[in-house]
């Protein structure tokens, strides 16, 4: 077996990639026709809730919002025995050591939108000391967004440096780079910045910041998980993948579990390897259990709302 | 601080989803099918039946009527009469309203005909249910609204209908076939005697009840059910102007030469060995789901299946790897479940006409590669296939084979594989995949094929005209041009 990962060769990121939208949408359509059902339908809902990113990202936001997020993160609807955990509490840097005590050793991590979140306008110095400061208080994952403006002036280069200063700053967390593909617009883009990312030292690649609309959808999402595929065949290394904004209801988080198996496969159905950026998500999906329980639909003023 | 928890679950979530079978609560069907003649159903003169199986499970569906020549004779009396009498009288916008009152029959049956068209072909429900019934609705549908405007069809021409046409259809999409048959010979007024395949007649017996409660003049369309000798009755009978007929390329040969002398006009949509081309700088994920739904889309059962794949020798092994991956996610078994890709082959004689060709690609040295899925115990099933190493001297490469079974060859010039793509007797299809506008339109002027998709595969439109070159066939079905094959000119 030949060691994997020690030089990876770095594409010419100027060479258009080819996708078809037509051909994309077509395939991303497919995976809603799959009809889920009983332990797959359960299985799905608990993996869904462990794969969230309980998210709040407000300049609204405070320290009592955040620890009843992060209560919530671990106790999402006690009323239901033996539920996981969500994944992770994101949040912005200032908050991060606010959540990081709330949660404890729950397993529940700490994901800090840094790099001058949403736009990305800032200086790389600052967006090292945004990362850096972001680290410091406990952060255990970084989600960064790349500079739109310099990859749509062709500045490849640019955007590919920027993304490995910042996974250097990173230290050991594990470091998710927001495409922003709502501004990309196309998917030919979408898959090059994927690629940039992936090369640069992504972790995770993730779809929007949930600002811009439109944010996840199942063709953008496809395209990354198919960028994914196409650099693990190259280089053996997985890469993680996350679609934001955009996905509240369950049957929409199982037609993206769908997609995921059946384009990369069994190892990546858990949330070390995909996640879910929401926030409303998470009461869906618990009002869905409820209705698997016991048969029928429970008001919505049974969950939570944090 | 203690260690964090590690809050991963693992749950198993993989293609084995749960089963998800549609319900066959609507789908009602009787013990015993007669003849549909003259507007009513009525016992065989040949007093005998035979049996409808469901492929997937090998149990027996009902019977129905084997006509013989009489009963064949009985048929095309009455659709003379109703032609004489009725039909090609009535003014055209009247029998668009017949038509369109079918077609909204047909979409408020639509799960009962897509229950029964898996139950008795095998075919997966989701392609009954998304493909096959809508694209009946809207054959329908788009025939009726010529009926009325065939002056505008044909501007400057004198328009006559033929008379009475004899119609003999397949097993693959047999209520498909029986629309694009019957809308566009209603449309420029003709009647019709129609026969579907001895293995799937219940759809067509079933579109039979809804023109029986259509109200449509008796006689207009006769629907009669039998094997191989009833079909040679229909194209030998003296009275019938026009044979239309969809199948293989053998007895298309055969009817050719049987109405050879006769004035009887002939249309044939025959077989097909159709080449689906991946050029290096086509979008590659989508091209490799373009080749699974060109040969799998119908377990093969498609006359214009991409069964001869080209892949362009610098991007063979990725394509190669992508596709064995996505054969992976196939999922083959019961046809009514919901979450089935590739359901059942229609039949034991055709299951084994496959294996005699897989057996032939094993002899002639070839690498098969299938995919692991299991297949149900009991029902006719193949994996699905591919066959690689393959010359273009390979029989497997030449026959059709009609089932989910692809052979791959590689090329390295554009010129070298329109060569070999054409290099076939067949011409009903093709396929290019590619990024470049300026190459698909150079393949397409220069490939001989009466259909070719670019960058997609397998798409119909009852606008898009349907037919093959050499082999394949000629006349062309759907669009103007398939009106043009019910009308003197």
């Amino acid at each position: 077996m030949v060691a994997i990962n020690t030089s990876i060769a770095i594409p010419d990121f100027s060479i258009p990639p080819r996708i078809d939208q037509v051909g994309v949408e077509e395939r991303a359509s497919r995976f809603t026709k799959r009809s889920i059902k009983a332990e797959t339908k359960l299985n799905g809902l608990l993996l869904t809730l462990n794969m969230i990113d309980l998210t709040t990202l407000e300049g609204k936001d405070t320290k009592g919002k955040v620890q009843q997020l992060c209560y919530k993160a671990q106790h999402l609807h006690d009323s239901y025995p033996g539920l996981p955990t969500v994944a992770a509490i994101c949040v912005y840097p200032s908050m991060v050591k606010i959540a990081k005590t709330a949660l404890g050793n729950s397993g529940v991590k700490v994901a800090a939108v840094a790099t001058a979140f949403p736009s990305g306008q800032a200086p790389l110095d600052v967006k090292i000391r945004d990362t850096k400061f972001a680290v410091a208080e406990g952060a255990d994952e970084i989600d960064m967004v790349i500079s739109r403006g310099k990859f749509l002036e062709g500045e490849y280069n640019f955007v590919f440096d920027e993304i490995a200063a910042i996974k250097e700053a990173c230290g050991s967390a594990r470091l998710k780079v927001i495409l922003e593909t709502g501004e990309l617009v196309t998917l030919d883009k979408v898959r090059r910045a994927s690629d940039i990312a992936m090369y640069a030292g992504a972790d995770f690649i993730k779809t929007s910041t949930g600002k811009i609309s439109p944010a996840a959808t199942m063709p953008v999402t496809l395209v990354m998980l198919e960028a994914i595929r196409d650099f693990y065949y190259k280089t053996g290394k997985m890469i993680a993948m996350k679609p934001a904004g955009g996905i509240s209801k369950s049957k929409l988080a199982l037609h993206y579990l769908v997609m995921l198996q059946e384009t990369l496969g069994t190892a990546w159905m858990n949330n070390e390897w995909f996640r879910f950026g929401a926030s409303s998500l998470a009461n869906d999906v618990l009002m869905q259990l409820e209705k698997e329980r016991t048969g029928v639909y429970q008001s919505a003023n049974y969950f939570s709302i944090d | 601080m203690a260690k964090a928890k590690n809050n991963t679950i693992k749950l198993n979530f993989d293609t084995k989803y749960a089963p998800a079978p549609e319900s066959k609560a609507s789908a009602k069907i009787d013990a015993k099918y007669d003849l549909f003649i003259n507007g009513k159903f009525e016992r065989p003169l040949s007093k005998k039946y035979f049996d409808t199986i469901n492929p997937a499970t090998e149990e027996k569906l009902s019977e129905v009527a084997d006509a013989n020549a009489a009963d064949v004779d009985k048929a095309v009396k009455a659709a003379r009469t109703a032609y004489d009498k009725t039909w090609s009288k009535m003014p055209a916008k009247e029998r668009a309203k017949y038509m369109y009152r079918i077609a909204r029959m047909i979409q408020e049956r639509a799960r009962e005909f897509a229950v029964i068209e898996t139950l008795d072909g095998g075919k997966p429900i989701r392609e009954s249910r998304d493909v096959d019934v809508p694209l009946v609705a809207n054959h329908f549908f788009y025939y009726a609204g010529w009926a009325d405007k065939l002056e505008y069809a044909f501007p400057n021409k004198k328009i006559a209908p033929l008379g009475v046409a004899g119609q003999i259809i397949p097993w693959n999409f047999p209520l498909l076939m029986a629309a694009w048959k019957i809308a566009p010979a209603l449309a420029t007024g003709n009647t019709v005697v129609l026969k579907p395949a001895e293995t799937t007649p219940l759809t067509a017996l079933k579109l039979a009840e809804i023109i029986q409660e259509s109200d449509l003049p008796p006689g207009v369309v006769n629907i009669i059910t039998g094997a191989g000798a009833t079909g040679a009755a229909i194209v030998n009978h003296p009275d019938i102007n026009k044979i239309a007929f969809t199948g293989s390329t053998n007895v298309g040969k055969m009817i050719q030469k049987a109405v050879a002398g006769t004035n009887k006009k002939v249309t044939l949509e025959l077989g097909g060995k159709a080449a689906n081309i991946i050029f290096d700088d086509a979008p590659i994920d989508q091209a490799v789901e373009g080749i699974i739904n060109g040969i799998f889309f119908n377990q093969g059962h498609v006359c214009c299946a991409g069964s001869r794949l080209f892949v362009q020798e610098s991007v063979y092994d990725i394509v190669l790897r992508k596709l064995k991956d996505r054969l992976e996610s196939l999922i083959v078994g019961d046809p009514l479940d919901k979450n089935t890709d590739v359901g059942a082959i229609n039949s034991k004689q055709q299951m084994e006409n496959i294996h005699k060709y897989l057996k032939i690609g094993e002899k002639e040295g070839l690498d098969m590669y299938q995919s692991n899925c299991a297949l149900p115990k009991k029902g006719f099933f193949i994996r699905p296939t591919l066959f690689t190493n393959v010359a273009q001297s390979s029989r497997l490469a030449q026959e059709e084979i009609f089932g989910p079974v692809l052979t791959i060859q590689t090329f390295r010039t554009d010129d070298e594989v329109i060569e070999k793509a054409n290099n076939t007797p067949f011409g009903l299809s093709a396929g290019v995949w590619t990024d470049k506008g300026s190459k698909i339109f150079n393949l397409t002027t220069k490939l001989r094929a009466g259909v070719i998709w670019a960058n997609t595969y397998n798409k119909f439109d009852p606008t898009s005209p349907f037919g093959g070159y050499k082999e394949s066939g000629y006349g062309r079905e759907g669009g103007l041009h398939g009106l043009g094959a019910y009308l003197n000119l």
